[in-house]
């Protein structure tokens, strides 16, 4: 070895090579990094404007309506002054987070730009939820032997999977706005309402009660997670003896059935109990109900949101139906066969055997369907949905400050989906190690 | 005829036939399986040998003809056809072991699943199977970390585990190295000897001389001859059962 490394010429050593490939495409890279920031500083020099972060702490001058709380005791009903006695830690604890969202012309850039990210992820997560859900309905109903669900299953796959996503957005959101008006709104139990400023749920509200319950809740998951750590080392050491080294569960696997068999009933009792226990409602609900103008209470979704949300659900439901069924059919035909020769219904089958080998295959691509929702949802800016994106394109309007701004639009962007790679590669890498049955 | 077999008919198949499409597959197969007995069927490729013992736990539906297993006919009667399925076990060219699942948990699947034994009752069973198979070390390992004639073994367990009264074979050694050949066939050769009923499809002929107490010979679709392996092989009857031994036992 050590003559044969003294013999090569160094321009025809790999190892050298490679590494001076290495060196140079780095350099490669700070020279046109420099050129790029050269090239932006001669540009900011001919606008006047300076590279500052101060506007962010400057009064933003606009208002959003979107995905902003408004404090019912605020408006000139008062309808609930109960509202104001509620006193402790936990009631302290909802306000500040409601007042996180609150927003007011008055308010900072920063304040303004906190809104765009807290709408981009509100919108993202029940998206990606949804998607999910109806994904994988379609997505087994492609193959299902009945010839009417496997054909409805193509068509609306198909359609939805082959037309722009800006175009299915555009569609949806003047639906909305010709629904009924406010006093005909479509009503469903009392509780739901439909109509042209969009759609109106009921919600729970933190009542009397509500600050007791918590503490109960606190001390169940305390206890849940003791229970949890106890009963795995306990199964640790007692299987320990039992079986051979190479036959052991890790320490981990432990952990996560214990989890499965004591902290999930725990989690599910406890506040149940807890709701007895507590003299007075911890939480109560609240209907929309309809006032001079609009509804009042619960949580009302605006036309720009609900249109926004079915366009990215729909469209990325689509894709996501063509990833499942791609990955029911990587799973081989005598996996079948084998589940059902061993007596297996056609639902255990589904659920025992192909669903657990299909998942492996849908995780990643699924993981890009994800990625691309989220970032999909900067296209709200076409009906003025006032995401991270919307809210940093008035920003610079208003500011002139668009190189620090689109920094943070992609920083927050690049956050959100590397955050989303990452837990979806945890979640891969358990499904492949660990046997999915135990 | 061995010392298991009795007299009680487990099978019986009246005219059977299966097309695939236009391409008619079995041309009416009629024959009755004791219990107890062990079969080999042996045929060229193609003959419709896989077709037949597939229809027999209804992996592949017969559009004409009656199949009766252990009392129960097989029609578009679900319920019948999932207890049929308890009763006959099934061995495959390619293992078809849930490769997500451990070894021992392939074993234990169908019994917790479907015969509803407790997980200890059941992996107490699989071990025992496991040893019974020589591979009790193999449990905790995937079906990928063994070898070939381990998974088969496997596969075997998998199908004992829910107590057959039937077991079919689809050519169980063609997808084997020759050196693991031997390790399942042994494990057959003991299966039969405690009495089981076996249908096995094979071209090992070492096998079927030793083992069964009927050989039948497919072609295209019909039971073209069918005998005792004694007579089978040293005197058949037909043309092409005489060119189809002489070709087999060339290699
Ligand atoms: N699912 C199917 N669809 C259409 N034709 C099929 C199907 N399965 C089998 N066939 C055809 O039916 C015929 C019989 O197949 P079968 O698998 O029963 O043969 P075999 O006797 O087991 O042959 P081999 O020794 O090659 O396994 C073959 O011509 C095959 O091509
Ligand atoms: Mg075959």
């Amino acid at each position: 070895m050590q003559q044969d490394s003294a013999n090569i010429p160094f321009w025809r050593d790999i190892r050298i090579l490679k590494i001076l490939f290495q060196v140079l495409f780095i350099i490669g890279i700070i020279l046109l990094a420099l050129f790029l920031y050269t090239n932006m500083l001669q540009g900011l020099d001919d606008q006047e404007t300076e590279l500052s972060w101060d506007f962010l702490f400057s009064e933003a001058g606009f208002d959003i309506e979107e995905g902003t709380y408004s404090d019912p005791s605020e408006e000139e009903n008062d309808s609930d002054p109960s509202d104001e006695n509620l006193k402790g830690f936990w009631i302290g604890i909802v306000n500040t987070l409601r007042e996180s969202i609150e927003f007011d012309p008055s308010d900072t850039n920063l304040k303004a730009f906190w809104i765009g990210i807290v709408n981009t992820l509100r919108v993202s997560i029940v998206g990606i939820f949804c998607a999910t859900i109806i994904g994988f309905l379609f997505g087994i109903a492609r193959l299902s032997s009945n010839w009417l669900i496997s054909r409805i299953a193509a068509v609306y796959v198909e359609i939805f999977r082959n037309t722009p996503l800006l175009l299915q957005i555009l569609f949806w959101y003047p639906l909305i706005l010709v629904l009924p008006n406010v006093r005909e709104s479509i009503n469903f139990f009392d509780s739901i309402f439909i109509n042209q400023r969009g759609v109106f749920l009921p919600s729970a509200e933190p009542a009397e009660g509500f600050n007791t319950w918590m503490w109960y809740l606190l001390s169940g998951i305390i206890l849940a997670i003791l229970v949890v750590i106890g009963f795995a080392v306990f199964r640790y050491l007692s299987r320990s003896r039992e079986l051979q080294q190479t036959d052991r569960p890790s320490f981990v696997s432990n952990l996560i059935f214990s989890a499965k068999w004591t902290a999930a009933p725990i989690i599910l009792i406890v506040p149940f109990l807890a709701w007895f226990l507590t003299p007075d409602a911890p939480l109560e609900l609240s209907r929309p109900e309809l006032q001079k103008f609009n509804f009042v209470g619960g949580i009302d979704l605006t036309p720009e949101f609900t249109a926004l949300l079915i366009g990215l659900t729909v469209y990325t439901s689509a894709f996501i139906a063509e990833v499942v069924r791609a990955g029911i059919q990587s799973v081989v035909k005598g996996q079948r066969e084998a589940a059902r020769s061993v007596g297996l219904k056609e639902s255990q089958v589904l659920r025992l055997v192909v669903i657990p080998q299909a998942i492996q295959v849908i995780v990643p691509p699924l993981t890009s369907q994800y990625l691309n929702l989220a970032k999909n949802s900067s296209l709200g800016i076409f009906i003025a949905f006032p995401d991270l994106f919307q809210i940093g394109k008035i920003i610079i309007g208003q500011t002139g400050q668009s190189v620090p701004t689109f920094a943070m639009i992609m920083t927050c962007y690049l956050i959100v989906s590397l955050t989303t790679s990452a837990f979806m590669n945890w979640y891969n890498r358990r499904i492949t190690r660990f046997d999915s049955s135990s | 005829m061995n010392e298991n077999t009795t007299n009680d008919p487990i099978i019986i198949c009246e005219d059977v036939h299966k097309w695939f499409d236009d391409f008619h597959v079995l041309k009416g197969i009629t024959t009755t399986f004791k219990k107890g007995e062990r079969a080999v069927i042996c045929g060229p490729s193609g003959s419709g040998k896989s077709t037949f013992i597939r229809t027999i736990n209804r992996l592949e539906e017969h559009q004409r003809g009656t199949i009766i297993v252990d009392g129960i006919e097989l029609s578009n009667d679900l319920r019948n056809i999932n207890l049929i399925r308890q009763e006959v076990g099934m061995v495959f060219q390619q293992f078809n072991l849930f490769p997500h699942l451990t070894n021992i948990k392939n074993i234990t699947l169908g019994p917790i699943q479907v015969r509803k034994m407790s997980k200890k009752a059941a992996e107490e069973a699989a071990l025992a199977l496991l040893e019974r198979m020589d591979i009790a070390d193999q449990a905790y390992k995937y079906p990928s970390e063994v070898s070939g004639g381990q998974q088969q073994r496997v596969a075997i367990a998998r199908a004992l585990a829910m107590e057959p009264k039937i077991m079919l074979f689809d050519e169980p050694t063609s997808a084997l190295d020759p050196e693991m050949i031997s390790e399942v066939l042994d494990v057959m050769r003991e299966l039969a000897h405690s009495g089981m009923t076996m249908l096995v499809v094979t071209h090992e002929m070492g096998f079927a001389r030793e083992v069964a107490d009927r050989v039948m010979f497919f072609d295209e679709g019909v039971v073209v001859e069918e005998a005792a392996p004694a007579d089978f092989f040293d005197n058949p009857q037909h043309d092409r059962t005489k060119l189809f031994i002489s070709q087999t036992l060339q290699h």
